[in-house]
């Protein structure tokens, strides 16, 4: 894994007014960077904004504020249909709900056709059929299913050709909106699977999006942990999983079931209180350990790094 | 051990425009006082659709129960008129649904939503309902019972809601309580505040519960026995010890496989290929064996009967059969296993 | 413990390959073949159509059957009963009957006689009460009027009051009727579906705008429209299709609007947009494919509620003006001589009610068709 940023995404803001004067603030200030070719977990529970982090850098939403770098250019902002088309065969998405993110009116073969379609990709109705074809071997199906309507497939199944329908445009970065959380465990594992053959293979960079922690540790390099719109805690994924700074982050680790019966009679849970945090100053995101940054104020900070030091 | 249910040769079915669905091909399990069966499997195994059967809560049409009986402290509930299912239902069985938005009525304050089955099975006065609701609802943790029990169900958060839930399925002390994915719509944190929950009261009432999930971590967490069921049929079943740390079946290696641990390195996943088969028109023979890797000539001609592996453990697959050729689980799912039993042999001071 | 001993060369290992799994066994159909499937085994929709084509061969051919015009009088015909050959059983044999009744026998008897103008020629009277058993004595009197008029040929529907061919004009109504018919799923498809797309589409203001005007539409009673209408312009088809064309398609407008709401922020519309669709493309393939069952259903309810709007009109005089034949003008002609000459009201209220009831059970078929909670 190289270094390089392939995403920077500064100070994201996305607010949705609710009324005359309330505000929502889904996101809420967000700093971070994906490099080349890694596979950024970004996890939290319901409505923490997560979901709305991933559909406002993709530009389904548009920023209230901040910036969204790839590559080194802004992605928001007023931009002309070309440079717009540019960013969309760069950078696609695969969502959460296998029933709902194909079109039943269309056959397998337009759907998964549509960005060529969009984009001028394949020059005859052969060529499209030929790629079709391709890509549906690519993620496992075969050429039959071209001419088949979603509504034959089952869940796995269509999530792999929503997964086809991303590739179809070639692009280096996916977006993958909790695109397991709607599956069978035993279907999870082949998809979790056929995103990390599409990543050795095709160089991919993901943005994995979900609120499962054993699965997001699994195939991530490193983990964004987000809490009510704001980044709590950030390292890699092995760091963060043994050294789990952030009270949030804790008791989401030491809630998840593991499938271990023994273990789970020894379980203990933490509760996350957010009022036990120091409330002196504005929390901040800083560098606790190497690599491994929690949001908090000065004094926690120095308390954070006491217990949890910077030697192992 | 005295039994309080008993599902025998259990066969369910639905009649569609494209022909008979069997979603339910002959199941067998039984239930002791006070134990939590879990039954395990993806969506359109039948899971769910058994549960369903008990409660005789399937359409009809274009459902029905073709054949089998459904024994509850000896009365075959298979058999029973709506009335009598009527008098049964929440009172002597009771259900927790999935999703905490749509099983309150989202017009009547909690309370009375409560105080419904009471006064109508129990039948309690007003003022003696009102009274136990407050306890009930104490009893499911929500603080405040009194104020709480007068508000609607939208001024409840996901977890709280599923609580009234649990607390309108236990209101009349059920002798079973039937959790269809009671947690599946919630988050981790919430989820395992409900799965205490549920414990803790099953402690005090001593109900016996079947708990349906597809989560083996929630399982692992929950239950006493287990029944992994496929494709409409029970294809292991036996205490949560032996379908964790000595699975016999296929597909329960799948399972096992499929999930990730936190400590496991970057191996690959062991995934069961394909999809589960169409019950439209069920396979001949093994319904797994398209799915299965170590598949035998007789898997796709004949049904594999319930094997004993010992006195709670059973399996149906040809692999237990004497001529079967000696098979290992797969690699993840064995190391998987010997992890878990180091583990399990006692570290206690696993590091978190 | 398994009662059979299975053949030892079983148990020796198969090659499973992935794509025997993957395998779809049903047949490939689109929602369109399927629904049309299920409509084809619906027996009342079924029935329902073949009414409908029925109906609309009549009033295409109807009227050349016979060489009655439609505005073609003759008063010494007026009120003539319907008569068809062999279908007397019916009671279309060409006669009125009636029934008087007297203190005796013989005045009801020439009272029954005096009923038809004392033809007696032309009348058979037949004794149902003798008056011998206290009650009042009754006579039914049969008046062959084709026979006492000398009359060749055959009214069908009979005549009105003006001795028109009431068969022609029927129908020439029930053509009035289905133009009412296209002309309102016309009006539905175009402007309530281009208007409920776009209002929902665009969104924000364009929605907030859009819906405003509806409701202003919708605040408008239809008939003061209607009056508003004849007061501008004369009575007559021209003013009906106006009032049509201003209110007929807001129930559809708001229909398409909510679907479209609920359409356009799922996921399949979200992926298209991040495919770098544009708006032509996502309303055409992804949108309009998926309200058009709902559009169909709707426009088949539409239909008939908007052919009882015309007949309303026409039987309170506000629709088409005479002579113009139309169903609501002809069941108000025959409804003021309802108790005499019945037949002059039934075969025009027959004719509407087979249309309403007919289109009302195919929009039912329809709807079952199409409703994906069916979908197996």
């Amino acid at each position: 894994m190289s270094k390089e940023k392939l995403v920077e995404i500064k100070n994201l803001k996305q607010h949705f007014k609710t009324g005359r004067h309330s505000v929502v603030k889904a996101v809420d200030g967000l700093n971070f960077d994906i490099y080349k070719g890694e596979t950024f977990g970004l996890v939290g529970e319901s409505g923490c904004g997560k979901s709305t982090t991933g559909r406002t850098i993709i530009r389904l939403y548009d920023a209230t504020d901040g910036e969204v770098l790839y590559n080194g250019e802004n992605v928001h902002g007023k931009k002309s249909r070309d440079q717009l088309k540019k960013f969309n065969r760069e950078m696609q998405m695969i969502f959460q709900d296998p029933y709902a993110s194909l079109n039943p009116r269309m056959k397998v073969e337009d759907i998964i056709a549509e960005g060529m379609d969009i984009h001028g990709l394949s020059k005859d109705s052969n060529a499209r059929k030929e790629r079709v074809h391709e890509l549906l071997e690519t993620v496992g199906l075969n050429k039959e299913h071209a001419n088949r309507y979603p509504h034959e497939f089952s869940g796995g199944q269509r999530q792999r050709i929503g997964i086809a329908r991303a590739l179809a445009v070639d692009p280096s970065f996916i977006i993958a909106d909790e695109p397991i959380s709607a599956l069978d465990v035993s279907i999870q594992a082949q998809v979790v699977n056929l995103l990390k053959k599409l990543q050795n293979e095709n160089g991919l960079t993901y943005l994995f999006i979900a609120h499962d922690l054993s699965m997001v540790k699994y195939i991530s390099d490193r983990i964004g942990v987000m809490y009510f719109g704001k980044m709590v805690e950030l390292a890699d994924a092995e760091e963060l999983y043994k050294h789990p700074i952030h009270p949030y982050t804790q008791s989401l680790l030491s809630a998840i079931p593991l499938p271990d019966p023994d273990y789970e009679r020894s379980r203990e849970r933490f509760t996350y209180d957010p009022s036990q945090h120091d409330t002196s100053e504005e929390p901040e995101f800083r560098e606790v350990r190497p690599g491994h940054f929690v949001l908090c104020t000065t004094k926690e900070f120095e308390q954070y790094q006491r217990e949890h030091g910077t030697g192992r | 051990m005295e039994k309080l249910l008993e599902v025998k040769d259990l066969h369910v079915s639905f009649d569609t425009y494209g022909g008979e669905v069997k979603a339910v091909r002959g199941v067998n399990f039984d239930l002791n006082k006070g134990e939590t069966l879990a039954i395990v499997g993806e969506s359109g195994s039948g899971k769910s659709v058994t549960t369903k059967a008990l409660m005789q809560l399937i359409p009809m049409p274009p459902g029905r129960i073709k054949q089998g009986e459904i024994l509850f402290e000896g009365r075959d509930l298979a058999k029973m008129s709506d009335k009598q299912m009527q008098k049964i239902r929440g009172k002597e069985i009771s259900m927790i649904f999935q999703d905490p938005m749509t099983s309150l009525n989202p017009t009547m304050k909690v309370g009375n939503q409560i105080m419904e089955g009471l006064i109508k099975h129990q039948k309690m006065s007003k003022p003696q309902a009102r009274k136990r609701v407050v306890e009930l609802l104490e009893l499911v943790g929500i603080a405040d019972a009194e104020n709480r029990m007068k508000q609607y169900p939208h001024q409840f958060s996901g977890g709280m809601r599923q609580r009234v839930v649990v607390a309108i399925a236990l209101a009349c002390n059920p002798k079973l309580l039937i959790a269809d994915e009671p947690t599946t719509a919630l988050d981790v944190t919430i989820q395992a505040q409900i799965l205490e929950l549920m414990k803790d009261i099953q402690k005090k009432t001593d109900s016996a519960t079947i708990f349906i999930t597809h989560d083996l971590g929630v399982v692992a967490n929950v239950a006493d026995r287990v029944a992994v069921m496929y494709a409409g049929k029970i294809v292991e079943v036996g205490t949560v010890d032996d379908i964790f740390y000595n699975p016999k079946h296929p597909y329960t290696w799948g399972l096992l496989g499929s999930m990730p641990s936190l400590d496991s390195e970057d191996e690959e996943l062991y995934a069961i290929p394909g999809s589960p088969p169409d019950l439209l028109n069920p396979p001949k023979g093994d319904a797994f064996a398209a799915r299965n890797e170590y598949a035998m000539k007789i898997d796709l001609e004949q049904e594999p009967p319930m094997f004993k592996v010992s006195d709670t453990h059973y399996a149906a697959t040809w692999l237990l059969h004497e001529n079967a050729p000696d098979i290992d689980p797969p690699a993840a799912v064995k190391k998987r296993m010997e992890g878990m039993a180091k583990t399990s042999g006692g570290s206690e001071g696993e590091q978190r | 413990m398994e009662n059979h001993k299975p053949n030892k060369d079983l148990f020796v290992p198969v090659d499973t390959t992935d794509t025997e799994s993957e395998k779809i066994t049903r047949p490939s159909l689109s929602f369109w073949q399927d629904s049309f499937i299920r409509l084809r085994k619906n027996v009342g929709a079924m029935i329902g159509l073949a009414v409908l084509v029925i109906l609309a061969l009549l009033a295409i051919f109807g009227p050349y059957l016979n060489d009655y015009g439609v505005y073609e009088q003759d008063l010494s015909r007026s009120k003539m009963p319907p008569k068809v050959e062999g279908l007397g059983w019916l009671g279309m044999d060409g006669t009125l009957s009636d029934v008087q009744s007297a203190a005796t026998l013989e005045q009801a008897e020439s009272k029954a006689l005096m009923r038809f103008n004392n033809q007696e020629d032309f009348i058979e009277t037949e004794v149902v009460n003798d008056g011998s058993n206290g009650e009042p004595a009754q006579v039914r009197a049969t008046y062959d009027v084709y026979a006492a008029k000398d009359i060749q040929e055959n009214y069908w529907f009979g005549t009105d009051g003006l001795g028109r061919d009431q068969w022609t004009r029927t129908w020439m109504g029930t053509r009035v009727s289905l133009y009412i018919a296209f002309l309102a799923a016309a009006i539905d498809m175009l402007i309530g579906v281009a208007y409920g797309g776009i209002s929902a589409y665009y969104g924000g203001r364009v929605d907030n705008v859009m819906q405003r005007i509806i409701e202003i539409l919708v605040g408008i009673p239809n008939l003061v429209l209607v009056i508003l209408m004849i007061l501008i312009l004369e009575p007559g088809i021209l003013s009906i299709t106006i009032a049509l064309a201003i209110a007929g398609w807001i129930s559809m407008a708001r229909i398409v609007r909510g679907q479209i709401l609920k359409l356009k922020n799922q996921e399949f519309v979200l992926a298209s947009r991040t495919l770098g669709a544009k708006d032509s493309r996502i309303l055409q393939r992804h949108l309009i494919p998926n309200v058009l069952g709902l559009i169909i259903i709707n426009t088949m309810f539409s239909i008939p509620s908007a052919i009882f709007f015309e007949a309303f009109l026409s039987f309170i005089g506000l629709g088409l003006p005479t002579p113009m034949a139309s169903l609501g003008t002809l069941i108000n002609a025959g409804f003021q001589s309802l108790q005499i000459y019945p037949h002059i009201l039934l075969f025009p209220a027959v004719v509407i009610s087979l249309i309403m009831i007919a289109f009302n059970v195919l929009a039912d078929g329809l709807r079952d068709a199409f409703d994906p909670k069916m979908r197996e």
